[in-house]
C-alpha cells in the first residue's frame, strides 16, 4: 500500500507468512495451534476485537491501567495541591471567616483533575504502547490485507520467530485451512 | 471509488422491528458497506433533505457570527440582562446545551459498562452530538463574561498581578468541568473512530480520501495486541467518563445551589439537574437520529427498538424531573422559609413568568406521559413531535430557574423584569444553526455508526443463531 508490492520478490527481505481466514473462530483455532506448535512471534489482524485472541498468541498487557492508575493518583493531587497552594499561599483570601485551607471546597477540581489526566494518559499510554502513530508496517505489503479491516482475519507468523522456516511454517499454515497463505515483505 | 453505495439487493434495508437492534442478512461486510457508503456517496448523490436542512443550519451561523460581533461592539448591553437579571439567556442555553451533551455520554460509557448491545448503532452519532453541543455551551459564559477576550483570566496561571482563580467558588469549578467533560468527549470520539479511520482508509477510492483517513488512523492494522490495550483504555474511558458526566451536571447545579437565591438554595439540585440532562439529550438524539436513519435509509442498523430504548429512558428521566418538580413545591413549603415560599408562588403565578412555568410543566411532565403507552413508543412522527416538545420543557426549566428566580429576590425595591432581546435570540439560535451544520457535515463526512462494534454485534448475532440452530 504504502511501498510497492514487487519488493516481496528481494532475497532475504521477509517479515512473515501471513494466513488468511474467513471467521474469527478458523483464527482463533489457528492461532491456538500455532502456539501449541511453538511459535511465538506473531500476530494476528481482525477487523474488530475478537475475545481470548490475545491469550491464543500468548499475549497480555496490563501497562495501561498501571499507567492510568498512577495517572489518576498524579492528577488528584496535583489538582488538590494547586488548590491548597492557591488559597493559602499563593493569594490568601479569607472568605466568610471560614480557614485557608478549606479543603472541602477543593474536591470538585481534585475529581476534575483526577479524571482529566487519567483520561489523557489513558490514550496516549495506549497509542504509545501500540507503537503508534506508526506510517509504515510491513503488514501493509500484503494486497489482500486492506480486509483486515472490513470482514477478514489474518495471522503472521514473524520471521523473527526461532523456530521460523519458510517452507514449513507456510505449510503449518496451509494446514490450518485458511483462504490464503502470503509472503510479508518487510 | 469502489463501493459508494451498498447493493439494495444484498441486503433489504428494512427495519426488523422492536426486538432486534440489527436486520437480518448482515455480515461484516455488508455493515462495513452501508455504514462507509454513506461517507464514499459521491458528492451530488447526497440526500436533498441534507442540502436543504444544512442550507438552513448555515443561515443561522451567519446570524450567530452577526449577533456576536455585535456584541463585541457593543457589550453584554445588547442584550436584555440588567440587574437583578444578570444572568439572563447566556446561562439558560449553556446548561441547556451542555445538558444535551450528556445523553451521548450517557449512551457511550454507561450504557457500554451496563452491557446493553442497544446501544451500538447511536453512540457514535450521540457522542458527536455531545462534542458540538458542548462546543454551543462553551461559547456562552465567555460571551456573558462582557470582556470575552480576557477568558483565559479563568484558568490558573502564573501571571504578572500575581492574581488566582478562587477554587472555593462553583463558578471556577465549573471551568474545570467543563472544560474536562470537552476534552474527556473529545478523546473518547477520537478513540472510538480510529479503527473506522482504517477501515475508510482501506476503503477509499481516491488518494485525497485515503490520505485523509490514513493521517487520522495512525497507521491501525487491528493488531490482536493493539486492540487488547485499546479495549483496556476504551473501557478505562467509560469508567472515568461515567463518574465525570454526573460530577459536570452537579458541578452546573453548584452554581445555583450554593447560592442563597430562594428557589436555587436546595440540595435537590444536582440529582434533578442530572436527570434532566439526561433526559433533554435523549430527547436531541431521538430528534436527530428519526430524521437521518429515514434519509440514509439506516433502518436496519437504527431499528424500532433503538427508539424504543430511548423513548423508555426519556419516560424514566422525565418521572424523576417529575419528581424534583414535585420536591421543589413541598419544600418551599414544608420548610416554612417565607421568602422560598415567595419564590414558588411567583413561580406558579404571582410574577409576571407565570405561564413559563405551566408551559414547562405541559412540556416536560403531561405530554410524554403519552409514551406510556407502546403504541406511541411504535409510532415515530409522533416519538419525534414529543422528543422536540421535551426539548423546548426543558429549556424552558431552565428559564424558569434562572429568570424567574432572579427577578424576584428578597428586597421588593429590587425586583425587575428581564426581556430578551432580538440580539438574545440571535445568539441562541445561532448556536442551534452551529450545533446542526457540525451535525451535518459529521454525517457527511464520517462514519455516523461505530463500524467495529456493529460487526462485535453480526457476529454476536451469529453465534447466538447457531446456538439456538
Amino acid at each position: 500500500m504504502i511501498t510497492p508490492h514487487d519488493k516481496s520478490n528481494k532475497q532475504g527481505s521477509l517479515y512473515g507468512i501471513m494466513a488468511e481466514f474467513d471467521d474469527p473462530e478458523s483464527l482463533l483455532e489457528a492461532a491456538r495451534r500455532a502456539r501449541d506448535e511453538g511459535y511465538r512471534a506473531m500476530d494476528a489482524y481482525t477487523p474488530m476485537p475478537v475475545e481470548g485472541l490475545a491469550e491464543a498468541i500468548g499475549f497480555s498487557s496490563n501497562w495501561v491501567q498501571r499507567l492510568v492508575l498512577v495517572a489518576g493518583l498524579c492528577g488528584a493531587s496535583g489538582g488538590f495541591l494547586l488548590c491548597w497552594w492557591m488559597t493559602v499561599i499563593a493569594y490568601p483570601h479569607v472568605v466568610a471567616g471560614r480557614p485557608l485551607n478549606s479543603w472541602p471546597a477543593y474536591i470538585p477540581i481534585t475529581f476534575e483533575t483526577m479524571v482529566l489526566i487519567s483520561c489523557i494518559t489513558a490514550v496516549v499510554g495506549m497509542l504509545t504502547l501500540n507503537g503508534l502513530p506508526q506510517p509504515y508496517h510491513p503488514v501493509f505489503n500484503v494486497p489482500r490485507f486492506e480486509h483486515a479491516s472490513r470482514d477478514k482475519f489474518f495471522l503472521c507468523i514473524e520471521a523473527s520467530d526461532s523456530k521460523f522456516d519458510p517452507a514449513a511454517t507456510r505449510q503449518f499454515l496451509l494446514d490450518q485451512n485458511p483462504q490464503e497463505v502470503s509472503d510479508v515483505a518487510s | 471509488m469502489k463501493t459508494e453505495e451498498p447493493e439494495p439487493a444484498s441486503v433489504a434495508t428494512l427495519d426488523p422491528g422492536p426486538e432486534k437492534i440489527i436486520g437480518p442478512g448482515h455480515n461484516f461486510g455488508s455493515v462495513t458497506d452501508e455504514i462507509a457508503g454513506v461517507v464514499f456517496r459521491p458528492f451530488t448523490k447526497t440526500p436533498r433533505q441534507l442540502f436543504i436542512g444544512f442550507a438552513f443550519a448555515f443561515l443561522l451561523v451567519n446570524l450567530f457570527l452577526v449577533a456576536v460581533t455585535w456584541l463585541f461592539i457593543r457589550g453584554v448591553s445588547v442584550w436584555g440582562i440588567m440587574i437583578p437579571v444578570a444572568w439572563g439567556f447566556a446561562i439558560v442555553n449553556f446548561v441547556w446545551w451542555i445538558g444535551i451533551g450528556h445523553a451521548g455520554t450517557l449512551i457511550s460509557a454507561i450504557l457500554l459498562l451496563l452491557k446493553q448491545d442497544w446501544r451500538t448503532s447511536i453512540n457514535r452519532f450521540a457522542e458527536s452530538m455531545t462534542l458540538f453541543a458542548v462546543a454551543c455551551a462553551g461559547m456562552f459564559p465567555i460571551l456573558h463574561l462582557g470582556r470575552p477576550w480576557l477568558a483565559y483570566w479563568l484558568l490558573p496561571y502564573p501571571n504578572t498581578m500575581w492574581m488566582w482563580p478562587q477554587p472555593r467558588s462553583p463558578l471556577v469549578w465549573d471551568v474545570f468541568a467543563v472544560s474536562t467533560y470537552a476534552t474527556v468527549s473529545l478523546l473518547f470520539w477520537f478513540t472510538g473512530l480510529i479503527p473506522d479511520f482504517a477501515t475508510m482508509r482501506d476503503k477509499a477510492g481516491n488518494s485525497t480520501a485515503r490520505r485523509i483517513f490514513g493521517t487520522l488512523a495512525m497507521g491501525w492494522r487491528g493488531s490482536a495486541k493493539h486492540w487488547t490495550r485499546y479495549q483496556k483504555a476504551y473501557l478505562l474511558l467509560a469508567g472515568l467518563s461515567t463518574p465525570l458526566v454526573i460530577s459536570v451536571h452537579s458541578v452546573v447545579s453548584f452554581d445555583f445551589a450554593v447560592a442563597i437565591v430562594p428557589g436555587w438554595h436546595t440540595t435537590i439540585f444536582p440529582p434533578y439537574f442530572v436527570a434532566g440532562a439526561i433526559y433533554s439529550g435523549f430527547a436531541m438524539v431521538l430528534t436527530l437520529a428519526i430524521p437521518v436513519r429515514r434519509w440514509y435509509h439506516l433502518e436496519d442498523l437504527i431499528t424500532m427498538r433503538h427508539i424504543e430504548c430511548m423513548s423508555k429512558v426519556m419516560l424514566g428521566t422525565g418521572l424523576i424531573v417529575a419528581y424534583g418538580y414535585g420536591m421543589e413545591a413541598f419544600m418551599s413549603w414544608y420548610s416554612g422559609n417565607e421568602y422560598e415560599r415567595y419564590a414558588f408562588l411567583n413561580r406558579m403565578w404571582l410574577g409576571g413568568y407565570w405561564w413559563t412555568y405551566w408551559l414547562l410543566i405541559l412540556c416536560n411532565i403531561l405530554i410524554p406521559q403519552a409514551l406510556w403507552s407502546r403504541k406511541v413508543r411504535m409510532h415515530i412522527p409522533t416519538v419525534f413531535v414529543i422528543s422536540l416538545v421535551v426539548n423546548v420543557g426543558m429549556w424552558l426549566e431552565r428559564f424558569v430557574i434562572v429568570v424567574t428566580s432572579l427577578s424576584r429576590d428578597f428586597v421588593p425595591s429590587s425586583w425587575g423584569m428581564y426581556y430578551p432581546t432580538v440580539w438574545d435570540w440571535s445568539t441562541y439560535f445561532g448556536t442551534i444553526g452551529l450545533f446542526l451544520s457540525l451535525m451535518f457535515l459529521f454525517i457527511r463526512g464520517l462514519p455516523a455508526i461505530s463500524i467495529f462494534e456493529m460487526r462485535e454485534v453480526v457476529h454476536h448475532t451469529e453465534s447466538t443463531h447457531d446456538h439456538a440452530a
